[in-house]
């Protein structure tokens, strides 16, 4: 029988949760670690690409809450970490949000909700990868 | 326990059987993966839709914290 450190929450809580989140922070990345400590490779890529591009975000670190870290799977119906959500809309994991990046769609996503970013940083960014 | 490419391969043909599928092995441990899939049926969707799809097909193998596909990075698109 495995240890419970923790009581369980249901899992509505956890939704609830993670709506209030999503709803209270322009762009919200659930991640693996912190933006200053990633715990994963993709999760790293994605939030160094926003902390590079000066985007403020919130970051979620799934490993610290179970419930959070099945909920945002569920929540979004996407089986992977991590996830970006700007203005409460689910936009990608990683491979997504690299592709939009490179393709200058993340920047068009920013412009059209209003969200500070270093247009110059986007810039340096696909050229070092053209 | 790791997949094999072949067996990730199989898995999504079995929803898209016409589809161009590539798999690369990341790491070289059987759990890091990369798919490219291109098929007609991604035309008109959107790359979270593609991708949602491709999940789909591999019925269930990335639940939880000991789903047997551990890491498995996408590249969707339709045919040019």
């Amino acid at each position: 029988m495995s240890e419970v450190t923790q009581p369980e929450v249901p899992q509505s809580a956890a939704l609830d949760k993670i709506r209030e989140i999503i709803a209270g922070k322009d762009v919200v990345l659930f991640m693996k670690g912190t933006k200053t400590m990633p715990k994963c490779g993709f999760s790293s890529r994605v939030a160094g690409v926003l902390n590079y591009m000066g985007v403020d975000f919130l970051d979620v670190d799934v490993l610290a809450d179970a419930n959070i870290r099945q909920g945002i799977k569920d929540f979004s119906d996407w089986p992977t970490i991590p996830q970006l959500y700007v203005k409460g809309e689910f936009v990608g994991g990683c491979d997504i949000i690299t592709e939009m990046t490179l393709s200058g769609e993340m920047d068009a996503l920013f412009e059209q909700s209003g969200i500070a970013y270093d247009k110059a940083a986007a810039e340096k960014i696909r050229e070092a990868n053209a | 326990m790791p997949m094999e490419a072949q067996d990730i391969e199989t898995l999504i043909r079995e929803s898209f059987p016409q589809a161009k599928i590539t798999i690369t092995d990341l790491a070289g441990d059987g759990n890091h993966w990369a798919a490219e899939v291109i098929d007609a049926s991604f035309k008109g969707m959107n790359r979270v839709q593609q991708q949602r799809a491709v999940y789909a097909s591999l019925k269930g193998k990335m639940d939880g914290p000991s789903g047997a596909l551990h890491a498995l990075a996408l590249t969707t698109k339709a045919p040019d």
